[in-house]
């Protein structure tokens, strides 16, 4: 775990309580996420998902632990971690294309304005905007043009760790579903390194190589690493038909509705990881009885 | 009547009103008695001379004419023209007005970022901000000994604090997600400021050098008044001294318009830098 492309250790954040006393949104939280890797991370709100994810960014300090990436201590915020805000955080006064550029020419400082513009535009074809739209302003935009825009910036600048804050959490879910195959169109072209938050199981499902599960704040944990057993490429209508999809789901399901909550506020041990889960279903003979629970598989890291 | 655009509507109407306007105005003021009519007693008098009295429109009209045909005569002390006059007061406008800007804006930059600044500075503009321009005067007089630049003071003072406090304001009240921005873009203190937080509070800025120039334009006249010489405050003065009321009148339809021109320069600017969310 040591070796990991980015190590999480021991992270703790604390705030004053505004009584004198302190809240513990998360303590000792521990994971590695390795090079190449979609990781998403699933929690009911208040369990520090976003502060992590700010941590991370370096917009935020934790309270005590390290960030280690490519082996290097993290502090402050860096061109080498990109942020696709839920609100998309665009400049409202640049156009689709400036908006881009403005951070493609911060990342590439020695490059020509026609380079920048010409590697603005690409990432844009990317995710679908091309022609009239790359010229408007955000405001002209929908919702879903302008997250596409957000996505576009953060690819562009080609960071080595990709940080998305719910960048589908304000859309509707048919907007959502075509975004969502335009990210993993844009990630497997570029082999980037992607966090992402989320609160949608099966955007999780879809998207992730392997999905931390929190339990409940305060005093919230990483309990569980799940691996999404379905290869890839996937496709949003063929993954509901592989046998691990629905095993994977329930014990997600499962875990959110119930676990998440009985295990939350234990007390947590030094340094701990997250546990390993790995569901496969696919040799199992078909037409048994669906529930998930006996078949579950702790592997130990 | 119904065919034509709202616009088009509005328009007539607005010419509607100036003509009846100016017709009762023009029917409302009594006719000179003529000479002829006048009996010896009256004329001995002095009766027959032309008695001060409001102008009719006609007459203002006929001034306009005049003056704006030769707007840059230059007869002496007391005689220039509109234009030159005018001129003198969009000079002393300007200068104070592009000081109090060189100040107010990056000041307020400063007390719209660190909220220190903000604690430390607020008691002094909330003191200093609601004294009458005017009041500086005598004051301006005696230590600067200039009358031309104790009036550019006075414009400076008075137009500092709209825009010194909607910059601060503007400044404090970006996004802070749009800070977060330029924070992962790793942009330095002067870039973020330059690309980010003034385009994002320029909105804000330029209302606040709206108001400023606005006021400073009211002020100026009442200066001017003061510190005589020059400028359409003193020209406006100085035919009351004349009894001329129809240049009195002529003189305050100029200065409505030169305002309503300045004001709808900064709106041109405020729509430039406007943009929607």
């Amino acid at each position: 775990m040591a070796t990991s492309f980015l190590s999480i250790e021991q992270l703790t954040q604390r705030y004053p309580d505004g009584k004198g006393g302190e809240f513990t949104v998360f303590e000792n939280a521990s994971f590695g996420i390795e090079k190449g890797e979609f990781v998403c991370i699933l929690g009911h709100s208040g369990c520090g998902k976003s502060t992590i994810m700010n941590i991370l960014a370096g917009l935020a300090e934790p309270t005590s632990g390290v960030v280690k990436m490519d082996g290097r201590h993290v502090s402050g915020p860096s061109l080498d971690r990109g942020v696709v805000f839920q609100n998309y955080s665009l400049l409202p006064w640049l156009t689709a294309l400036k908006n881009v550029t403005f951070g493609v020419s911060a990342r590439f400082p020695g490059w020509s304005k026609a380079k920048v513009i010409e590697h603005s535009t690409a990432f844009l074809a990317k995710v679908g905007l091309t022609g009239d739209a790359i010229h408007r302003k955000p405001s002209q935009l929908s919702g879903g043009m302008r997250q596409r825009v957000s996505i576009a910036r953060a690819f562009a600048n080609e960071p080595k760790l990709l940080l998305l804050d719910e960048p589908f959490g304000a859309l509707d879910a048919l907007t959502r579903g075509t975004i969502q195959d335009e990210l993993i169109k844009v990630w497997s072209d570029t082999d980037q390194t992607v966090f992402m938050i989320t609160h949608d199981i099966d955007e999780a499902i879809l998207l992730a190589d392997r999905i931390l599960l929190m339990t409940n704040g305060p005093m919230a944990q990483v309990a569980e690493s799940v691996e999404i057993t379905i290869p890839r490429p996937r496709v949003r209508n063929d993954i509901v038909e592989h046998p691990n999809y629905y095993a994977i789901r329930n014990h997600l399901v499962h875990f959110l509705a119930q676990r998440s909550a009985e295990l939350s506020g234990q007390e947590p041990t030094v340094n701990q990881h997250p546990k390993p889960v790995r569901i496969v279903m696919t040799e199992e003979p078909e037409g048994e009885d669906p529930e998930p629970a006996p078949r579950l598989r702790a592997v130990e890291g | 009547m119904g065919t034509l655009s709202e616009n088009k509507r509005a328009a007539l109407l607005s010419v509607l009103l100036l003509v009846v306007g100016c017709l009762i105005w023009e029917l409302s003021i009594p006719a000179q008695k003529a000479a002829g009519e006048l009996t010896e007693y009256e004329l001995l008098t002095g009766a027959g001379q032309p008695k001060a009295g409001v102008p009719p429109p006609s007459q203002v009209l006929a001034k306009a004419w005049e003056q704006l045909s030769n707007p840059f005569y230059d007869a002496g002390p007391n005689d220039k023209g509109i234009g030159i006059q005018i001129g003198y007061s969009i000079y002393r406008v300007l200068a104070g007005y592009l000081l109090a800007a060189l100040i107010a804006i990056p000041l307020g930059f400063l007390i719209g970022m660190s909220s220190v600044a903000y604690k430390a500075l607020n008691p002094f503009i909330q003191v200093l901000r609601p004294i009458s321009p005017l009041a500086w005067m005598p004051l301006a007089l005696f230590v600067i000994q200039d009358s031309e630049a104790s009036a550019i003071f006075v414009i400076f003072i008075c137009s500092i604090w709209p825009m010194l406090i909607n910059t601060a304001f503007g400044v404090a009240g970006v996004r802070e997600d749009w800070v977060n921005v330029a924070r992962t873009h790793e942009l330095g203190a002067l870039k973020t400021a330059f690309t980010v937080i003034l385009p994002a509070a320029a909105p804000t800025i330029v209302t606040g050098m709206r108001i400023s120039i606005g006021i400073a334009w009211l002020v100026i006249v009442a200066a001017e008044m003061l510190v005589g010489g020059t400028g359409i405050g003193y020209y406006v003065w100085n035919e009351w001294n004349n009894l001329d009321l129809t240049s009195v009148i002529f003189s305050i339809l100029m200065i409505g318009i030169v305002g309503m021109l300045l004001d709808s320069m900064f709106g041109l600017l405020q729509r430039t830098v406007a943009y929607t969310e």
